[in-house]
């Protein structure tokens, strides 16, 4: 075995004076962290499996359980830090690539927080969403750019299909594979209830799930995994997915191991091959082949469902978002680098990529530049993590935000940040038969129909503060946002003024 | 009325109903109490090969263990509890046998105990409900 | 302290107008009477008026009412204007120096006709030309800016109380069929001539009391369309999104009110599914020119006179009806001064738009 060069990053701590050894924590850990030692009569920890998931934090009837951060260190160093360290000493022993799973965790400047939101004053009147209507239904989809009337003068409807939201939030796409049958179960029912959009990602429908087609937005991916005629017919809307947040550039793999069953079928794939999308889509090279597929997408369901074209935030998008905006889809989603992802190379998410405020601004500026917004909605993801990043969202130009992360942290996602290995304690990242059963899509959509309600609830205090009664006028309002603490260039782009200013 | 039911769908053999129940019935004032306690709840998790699910007093329309007490000391409420009066009991444990489901045990007092659906614990509803993290014991009208 | 253009004004403020449905004559005094009893509602830094039917004489052309800040940029305007326009007469406009009004820049009036080689040249309608002319004037030519651009009307403002710029424009001079009128309570401007109101373009003039919440939105959807916000003030916007809409969209007045101040979704509900299907066009059509926060505006355009609310009515206004005549104000005190007996005195609902139209022309 050699030399044990990594030391366990957390610790388990356990107050022997209230562990009842009920051995909950033991059966709960798919880690197999906690053990009844019968020779010592107590609960024992092997630290070093410990992925600070809290799923036995959670569970302990007697709260005796809690994780701390090891005090285990090395000797300080601003740039060989810790991390550094131990990634080398991982790959100096394995040779492989680092994988990581969630969003960037690195501490770089996260936009959202350096804005802050107006509020009315004297001049103008706050207004009480409790006493006033409020209203926050947003409708997605191309304007159209001319009104045609027929003989009589009544206008036509000359719309081209549409999304109805109540509320500016979808859920964004994870797949079923990445994600487990029973958090996609709590997705769907959760977008009926709420009257928005989950997305199936790119890992196709579940035939149980059809009946939620209506909320349902089905990705085509690089893999075109699942895609077929009724999964497209099924659906509210079409995603393609060029690029993810987490991992611009680069595509997909679900091992083989967990292409099982259900997923091997709603893949379209057979069970234990490994599920690869490439890194581009292999039928597009440049933007007028996107524009091929986005029609042969809409020919393929007689015009009757929008085209989504979702890309990753990076360093050209605003002249992506400008050409895609010309390729004929109706909307284009923009995913930050903070975005989530099930695995993704630790290099690639922590180093590529843009912060999708930064993103947003400039593509909503270009678009408008070229007179072109009204031709697409713009929706935005890559962790938005509160009511009030939906708000600064919307403000900068966004038609609805995406959320991933959130979603799943209200089905009990602690973001360990280990959904590639398939253990997932909350039973959200896993295919693992008895941890998918830890999520009970009866809370689990419970619980994201009071999250996205809870934001709608501040979504609305927030505008009705601003005297703002409807969310199309806060759609690009950056007069509504001030910066703190950024530079001018950072003001410029995210085009919006310093506070005091 | 409402009673207990188990949906084995959801169970995940965690077995922290045995001990809510347990507590609740313990009259202590902090589960961490129980340490050092052998617990004899009045749920218990069955579990086979793929399957796990707890078992508690199905308080039958016709109850047995009522109509085999020896010492009138089982009954039905009013309210369709099986309850038990354990002065009156006299440890014979013939419920303990007749029960089909196993839910009628002896205590550590040598008198029976079994699930009262917490009516006379401070709790005041089922406990091993409440803390159930999956939803998978519900007390409901059926 | 930054000048009007450098950043957003808001304003409350008071309004006023008078409508002959009959097409009669009203002369400008009477204007200036019924702004005068609501004084209080402006602080100085701005008033104006806007009449029409006052150039019968010279109804086929453009009316330009120019502010100059030098003679170079009257000399640099008036070549601008030669090349561009026929121009038939060309004056001062007339005042009357009074102490409470100061500072006032040259101001200039012009008769003109597009130069039919110019249009053509331009493959713009008429008046698209016009309005092209006019943002070039006034963002190209430090020291000019054109505020008042259409036929058989006029605008007429300054920096003073509504009462004081009426009686400095000799107002009680000219005869209109309609008078809107404006008193200005800016809250961030030193006051600057141009950035009183009304605000016109072409024929259709705007005077507004409120602050708008959804100004930057409306804004930056509004200059997609090639319209350069450069006053920053509500009632510059305002005027851009009715003129987009009527002008270029080729919207009715009312259907204009429907996307500005929509109905709430709710209301839409309601509604026979033909209606609710119009009204769901419209509002999601238009979802960025739908306006919030609290106004209440009058239009004034050729013929007609609209009048609007926000959807919540968070700006008094009332109307007054008098045989043909209709009196819209902020206040029921500036319509009784001018008219004590009225048919009928009532309060639109927020969002629901008065508009009146001349029963069968001029008189």
């Amino acid at each position: 075995m050699g030399i044990n060069y990594i030391y366990p990053e957390f610790e388990v701590i356990r107050d022997t004076t209230r562990c009842i050894a009920c051995r909950v924590c033991e059966r709960q850990c798919a880690n197999e962290v906690h053990r009844y030692d019968e020779d010592l009569g107590m609960m024992t920890a092997d630290d070093s499996k410990c992925v600070d998931c809290h799923r036995c934090v959670s569970l302990c009837p007697t709260r005796a359980l809690h994780i701390e951060k090891s005090r285990h260190t090395f000797r300080e160093n601003a740039n060989w830090t810790g991390d550094k360290i131990t990634e080398i000493y991982r790959q100096a022993s394995t040779g492989g690539v680092l994988l990581s799973s969630m969003g960037n965790p690195q501490n770089i400047p996260v936009y959202w927080d350096k804005m802050l939101i107006n509020a009315s004053q004297v001049t103008n009147p706050p207004i009480d969403p409790l006493r006033e209507p409020m209203e926050t239904k947003t409708t997605l989809g191309a304007k159209p750019r001319t009104i045609q009337r027929d003989q009589d003068g009544k206008i036509i409807d000359n719309r081209s299909p549409r999304l109805t939201l109540n509320t500016p939030i979808m859920f964004s796409a994870m797949s079923y594979g990445s994600i487990s049958y029973n958090a996609h179960a709590s997705l769907a029912r959760a977008a009926r209830e709420l009257g928005i959009y989950y997305n199936t990602g790119e890992g196709g429908l579940h035939k149980d799930f059809y009946e939620y087609g209506p909320n349902t937005i089905v990705q085509v991916a690089s893999g075109r995994f699942g895609v077929h005629k009724e999964y497209l017919e099924t659906a509210a809307a079409i995603e393609i997915k060029m690029g993810q947040g987490a991992k611009p550039g680069i595509g997909g793999h679900l091992p083989g191991a967990k292409i099982v069953g259900d997923v091997s079928a709603t893949r379209m794939i057979p069970e234990g091959s490994d599920a690869i999308s490439p890194a581009p889509h292999h039928d597009i090279y440049s933007i007028e082949d996107l524009r091929q597929l986005v029609f042969s997408l809409k020919e393929a369901t007689e015009y009757k469902k929008p085209i989504i074209v979702k890309i990753a935030a990076v360093h050209n998008i605003a002249a992506i978002a400008s050409g895609i905006a010309r390729s004929g889809a109706d909307m284009i989603a923009i995913d930050g680098f903070r975005g989530g992802t099930g695995a993704a190379p630790t290099r690639i998410r922590d180093n590529v990529g843009i912060p999708i405020e930064l993103a947003l601004a400039s593509v909503d500026t270009r678009l408008r530049e070229e007179g072109i917004r009204g031709d697409v909605s713009l929706l935005a993801a890559g962790s938005i993590r509160c009511a009030s990043d939906v708000v600064k969202a919307i403000a900068l130009g966004a038609d609805a935000c995406y959320i991933g992360t959130g979603a799943l942290i209200a089905l009990g996602c602690h973001v360990c940040r280990t959904c590639h290995t398939g253990k997932c304690n909350w039973g959200i990242a896993t295919q693992r038969p008895d941890l998918v059963k830890r999520l009970n899509p009866d809370i689990g959509s419970q619980r994201l129909v009071n999250l996205v309600r809870a934001w709608d609830h501040e979504i609305k205090e927030m505008m009705g503060g601003m005297g703002i009664n409807s969310i199309e006028a806060l759609r690009g309002n950056r007069l509504m946002l001030r910066g703190i603490g950024l530079t001018q260039k950072e003001l410029d782009i995210l085009g919006i003024m310093h506070a005091g200013e | 009325m409402k009673k207990v039911y188990v949906n084995e769908e959801w169970c995940l053999g965690c077995h922290l109903c045995e001990y809510n129940c347990a507590f609740a019935n313990s009259g202590l004032s902090d589960m961490a109490k129980l340490k050092g306690k052998t617990i004899t709840p009045n749920i218990r998790v069955e579990e086979g090969d793929k399957i796990c699910f707890a078992v508690n007093c199905r308080h039958c329309d016709d109850p047995i263990c009522v109509k085999s007490c020896i010492a009138g000391a089982l009954s039905k409420s009013p309210d369709g509890v099986v309850e038990i009066n354990k002065d009156k009991c006299v440890g014979c444990f013939t419920c303990v046998l007749v029960c089909p489901f196993g839910c009628v045990r002896p205590d550590e007092q040598g008198v029976i105990s079994k699930c009262e659906l917490c009516t006379k614990n401070a709790v005041g509803e089922p406990n091993c409900v409440k803390g159930c993290p999956n939803h998978a014991i519900v007390y409901e009208e059926r | 302290m930054k000048k009007e253009g450098e950043i957003r004004i808001p304003a409350g403020c008071a309004i006023s107008s008078i409508f002959s449905k009959n097409g009669k004559n009203i002369c400008g005094d009477r204007i200036v009477n019924s702004m005068r009893v609501m004084h209080d509602r402006s602080n100085g830094l701005g008033a104006g008026y806007a009449g029409y039917g006052i150039y019968p004489q010279y109804k086929d052309y453009y009316a330009f009412h120019i502010f100059y800040d030098h003679t170079k940029a009257r000399e640099e305007c008036e070549q601008f204007l030669e090349m561009h326009f026929d121009i038939i007469n060309l004056s001062k406009i007339p005042v009357k120096k009074t102490p409470a009004i100061t500072d006032e820049p040259l101001i200039w009036r012009y008769f003109v006709a597009p130069l039919p080689t110019k249009l053509a040249e331009s493959q713009l309608d008429e008046k698209e030309f016009v309005v092209r002319c006019c943002i070039r004037i006034n963002t190209q030519i430090t020291g000019a800016y054109i505020f008042s651009s259409g036929k058989n009307m006029g605008v007429f403002k300054a920096v003073g109380y509504p009462e004081d710029v009426g009686e400095f424009y000799r107002l009680d001079e000219y005869e209109g069929y309609c008078w809107t009128a404006h008193g200005r309570y800016p809250t961030n401007t030193p006051g600057w001539w141009g950035g009183a109101h009304p605000f016109a373009m072409l024929d259709m003039s705007v005077v507004h009391n409120g602050e708008i919440s959804s100004y930057d939105a409306n804004r930056r959807y509004i200059e997609m369309f090639g319209y350069k916000c450069t006053l920053l003030t509500d009632t510059e916007v305002i005027t851009y999104i009715i003129d987009y809409l009527t002008r270029r969209e080729k919207l009715t007045m009312e259907e204009t009110a429907q996307i500005i101040a929509a109905p709430f979704w709710s209301t839409i509900a309601t509604k026979s599914p033909e209606e609710r299907a119009r009204l769901e066009y419209l509002r999601d059509t238009f979802a960025s020119l739908l306006i919030t926060g609290p106004f209440s505006i009058l239009v004034g355009f050729d013929g007609g006179l609209m009048a609007l609310n926000d959807r919540l009515k968070l700006r008094s206004m009332v109307v007054g009806e008098k045989d043909d005549m209709v009196y819209i104000a902020s206040e029921e005190c500036a319509i009784r001064v001018i008219e004590p007996e009225l048919d009928k005195l009532w309060s639109p609902k927020g969002g629901e738009a008065v508009i009146v139209r001349l029963n069968g022309g001029v008189k």
